[in-house]
């Protein structure tokens, strides 16, 4: 991998995290948002997470799984009812790692 | 107003992070072992960690750059991973109002997820001074910073992460990250839409585009559900 791009990416990437976490801040410390902006920014991260989070779970190395043997979909299942249930995102991490550890570990 | 008490024992003051640091460990950790398999030096996947400072980005980019994808579509899918933060951003800006413009500089670089959690806690609770503030947040970046470091020690040794499940560290943390935030009905169908068509979108062969346009066009439903019904009411 070439160094320069790289560290540009990073520097671009680093740009456009940052521009985001301190405009609205630094703009809006006193004024009021239009509401339908407002409720569009309040629906992007539930839209986003889950558009992450699906085809992480349904691709395995790059084909479409949905099958009973897709160990991530089960770990999910337990992932979802620990973050239901205990609303804490240690515990949830620990558990859905756990299970897919676990598993491989006994060889299903 | 209980500042004075909270700051005169730092470390009191520090407790907010706790979870936090608890989390970015192994998180970070993950990060750094994938990184680090993934091609990228000891050097770029710790500047990561200090430059860009978000989790799923920063996991998402490692398998973007894995995959040999451009520089402007890794920038851009950060970007609109991390639109969310605009969010957070905006919903702390009113406690912001008094402090001097480098300390909100400071704060906001180190805004995630996770620490706007803890600090729409702590500011609805009027403790919501930029010293403590600032420090939370700057333990929990050093704490990610560390499991960084800690992630490419050890990914020269370790060159599958299966056996240590650390691959599925990102999907948990979205699933932890989502259901968190799923508080009403409509919060559920803009997931549900977000997450099929996202599928369905990379199935039909838009692999680069599916999170953005899938984002946009499940929060758009939301943002309109919402004011339609509100217009009704």
């Amino acid at each position: 991998m070439e160094q320069t791009p790289v560290l540009i990416t990073l520097l671009g990437m680093g740009l456009v995290t940052y521009l985001p976490r301190l405009l609205p801040a630094w703009f809006l410390r006193e004024r009021e948002l239009p509401p339908f902006l407002v409720a569009w920014l309040h629906y992007v991260p539930v839209a986003v997470l889950a558009a992450l989070l699906v085809p992480s779970l349904l691709l395995q190395d790059g084909e479409f799984a949905l099958c009973w043997n897709n160990l991530y979909l089960w770990a999910a299942v337990l992932a979802i009812l620990v973050a239901w249930k205990t609303k804490n995102m240690f515990a949830t991490v620990l558990a859905g790692m756990a299970v897919v550890a676990l598993t491989r570990l006994l060889g299903f | 107003m209980q500042e004075s008490k909270a700051f005169t024992p730092s470390l009191q003051a520090l407790a907010p992070a706790l979870p936090v640091v608890m989390g970015y460990l192994p998180i970070g950790f993950a990060y750094g072992v994938l990184a680090i398999n993934a091609g990228l030096t000891p050097f770029e996947t710790i500047a990561m960690s200090v430059i860009v400072y978000a989790g799923s980005a920063q996991l998402m980019a490692v398998s973007l750059f894995q995959a040999g994808i451009n520089p402007f579509s890794i920038v851009a899918t950060t970007f609109i991973i991390n639109l969310r933060h605009l969010l957070f951003s905006a919903s702390l800006a009113p406690y912001l109002e008094h402090w001097h413009k480098s300390q909100v500089a400071a704060f906001c670089y180190e805004l995630t997820d996770e620490t706007f959690g803890v600090h729409s806690l702590r500011f609805e609770r009027g403790e919501n001074t930029a010293g403590p503030s600032s420090a939370i947040n700057l333990t929990c970046q050093l704490a990610w910073v560390v499991g960084t470091i800690l992630g490419v020690v050890a990914g020269g040794l370790i060159t599958d992460v299966k056996p240590f499940a650390l691959d599925y560290a990102l999907p948990a943390m979205f699933i932890a990250l989502l259901i968190l935030q799923i508080k009403a009905k409509l919060h559920l169908v803009v997931a549900l839409t977000g997450g099929v068509v996202s599928m369905l979108l990379w199935l039909g062969g838009v692999t680069q585009w599916n999170v953005i346009l899938a984002t946009l066009l499940a929060a758009t439903l939301g943002a309109g559900v919402e004011t339609w019904s509100k217009r009704r009411s």
